[in-house]
């Protein structure tokens, strides 16, 4: 865990939709740096998101973000903070660069200051050469880019990104992943980054904090969590019958058991169990054992574990 | 640092203090519309009554055989009234889409995310209404007046006529209050900028209505609390000193258009916000 205090808090949050519980109960730390906010869709990271931002009041609980109570100073917070909502969204009308010099205005920049750091944002964020389009006509990877560049004009302290590489192509999504982790880690930009993508969480992020259900899952450093307390092993088997009553057989035998493919799975073994108790099952079960390999715990595992995902 | 640099830097400038950001939306609203050559024509065309009314006020102090052309109270009454056809349709042009696109194009979470809340957000938006609208009722009016002394070349109109002034700019605010209100309001109801436009245009044309349908059953001219329009003749009436045209009485007049504008506030209060909730 980072020396820095947490740049965002939770205690106790509850939000709630109408009967909907979006967030129940919720305590969670996010510590300064790059954390990743991992969660199924309708886990509550949106939710989580836009209660920080003050735009959904909690029916109870506490929240703090760099230090502010966000009851009592959402402005002082929003003036620190940058937005890339989930959603496409632009200020109709304007070319990109007026729109995002217009976002600079907003947070308190003087004009003259807003118009070059919208210039140096766009390049940044690799539209440089397209900042005088209107953002009408923008791609959807284009769109995403311009929805961080407006969440970085005001150079914010910490910036929340909800499903940044939502829409993008291979190429497109490495370079926002790329931008996203410079910021992190070069930058000295605080970054909580929402996805339902492991592999974009575990590319940008030291910390995770894992939604299920509108309740914290897990939470910590992603290597520390991803420490094995047991074996894991990538194991590929031929069932005469169902294979789920072998993937019933091996849970039931304490084993964790999660599909990754069509017929590949992951066990974990836990304690000092091994490769020795998945054949005694399987033949127990009258199971062949086609292939079995041991593997390093993934942020996958810790997914899976955490949301009980088979 | 060259601006073709594209390495990310802290910004280490000044920012100004929370509360002006309604003033960078209502300058930012102000100029994408007066980009816009329609609504210049539209505001030109607005101007045109003006330049009669100059026109009118230059022959009476000039040329004896137009002294019945003299100007009275009552010209400026009956040019307020007459503003109030452009004043509808500067209302749908440049109000309709005020909130409407932005809800469209998802702006509201972009906006809120920012340092201003959500009052400023609303009194933005409003002002780029109000200048448009003050801008062809309080303004030409009052230049009215200006040239009326310049014309004459004395004050004596003026002082015959002090209330003027104030007449003046009690109605054409209640008038572009109550409008922008009532059209920022409607704005925030639909995503559509058309649909909002004949939605203010049946407000407006349904109260008429109805009221012409009360009238002919009843014969009686008091039910012209219902009608948007006839508020707005019973305040002007009564603060430029004239007889009402309907029996309706100015305090219930006024009444009926602050609970149009509560309504309007109440509306915006739900309507206006970082994230839609559908319970």
């Amino acid at each position: 865990m980072s020396d820095r205090p947490p740049v965002v808090e939770l205690e106790g949050v509850t939000v709630a939709y109408g009967a909907q519980r979006a967030l129940q109960d919720v305590t969670a730390r996010f510590a300064a740096g790059a954390v990743g906010l991992l969660g199924p869709n309708g886990a509550g990271k949106s939710t989580m998101i836009k209660a920080l931002l003050g735009f959904v009041v909690p029916s109870a609980g506490k929240m703090r973000v760099l230090g502010y109570d966000v009851a009592v100073s959402p402005l002082p917070i929003r003036a620190r903070v940058g937005y890339m909502p989930e959603s496409d969204a632009h200020i109709p009308g304007m070319n990109a660069v007026s729109f995002v010099a217009y976002c600079g205005e907003l947070a308190g920049l003087p004009r003259v200051d807003a118009m070059q750091r919208a210039h140096e944002v766009l390049f940044y964020v690799g539209l440089g050469e397209a900042r005088y389009r209107n953002v009408e006509t923008y791609s959807t990877g284009m769109k995403q880019r311009i929805k961080l560049a407006q969440a970085l004009v005001h150079d914010p302290d910490l910036l929340f990104l909800d499903e940044p590489t939502n829409g993008m192509d291979p190429i497109g999504r490495d370079e926002m992943l790329n931008l996203v982790r410079d910021l992190a880690h070069r930058k000295s930009v605080n970054v909580i980054v929402s996805s339902h993508l492991l592999p974009d969480v575990e590319f940008t992020c030291d910390h995770v904090v894992v939604l299920d259900k509108g309740r914290v899952a897990a939470a910590g450093p992603i290597e520390a969590l991803k420490q094995p307390r047991g074996r894991v092993y990538e194991l590929r088997v031929k069932a005469a019958g169902d294979p789920e009553a072998f993937i019933e057989t091996l849970r039931t035998a304490g084993l964790e058991c999660h599909a990754t493919e069509e017929d590949v799975m992951r066990v974990f073994v836990p304690g000092d169990g091994g490769a020795r108790d998945i054949f005694r099952l399987a033949a127990g079960a009258g199971v062949q054992v086609r292939h079995l390999r041991p593997s390093v715990p993934t942020l996958e595992d810790v997914f899976a574990h955490a949301v009980g995902e088979r | 640092m060259p601006i073709h640099d594209q390495g990310y830097r802290r910004y280490g400038g000044e920012r100004a203090a929370h509360g002006r950001a309604w003033a960078v939306i209502a300058s930012a609203g102000i100029r994408t519309m007066l980009r816009k050559r329609a609504f210049l024509g539209l505001l030109l065309l607005a101007w045109a009554p003006f330049f009669v009314r100059a026109v009118q006020i230059y022959a009476a102090a000039n040329l004896p055989q137009a002294s019945f052309l003299t100007p009275t109270p009552e010209m400026f009454r009956d040019f307020l009234s007459q503003q109030s056809s452009f004043v509808f349709f500067i209302a749908v042009y440049a109000g309709s889409g005020l909130i409407a696109s932005d809800r469209r194009a998802n702006a509201l979470q972009i906006y809120l995310s920012k340092p201003l809340s959500r009052i400023e957000y609303v009194f933005g938006k409003l002002a780029v209404l109000l200048a448009f609208l003050l801008l062809v009722t309080w303004v030409p009016a009052i230049v009215l007046l200006i040239v009326q002394v310049v014309f004459a070349g004395d004050f004596s109109f003026l002082v015959d006529n002090l209330f003027l002034f104030p007449a003046i700019t009690v109605s054409a605010f209640v008038q572009t209050i109550a409008v922008a209100a009532t059209m920022l309001a409607l704005s925030s109801l639909s995503k559509s900028s058309r649909y909002v436009g004949i939605l203010y245009a049946g407000v407006i044309f349904f109260s008429q209505a109805m009221y012409g349908v009360l009238y002919q059953v009843t014969r009686d001219s008091s039910w012209a609390w219902v009608s948007f329009n006839a508020n707005l003749s019973q305040i002007n009436a009564f603060v430029f000193r004239m007889r009402p045209s309907y029996e309706t009485p100015w305090p219930v007049s006024f009444a009926v258009l602050a609970a149009v504008v509560a309504l309007s506030a109440v509306i915006l209060e739900r309507r206006v916000r970082g994230v839609e909730v559908v319970a």
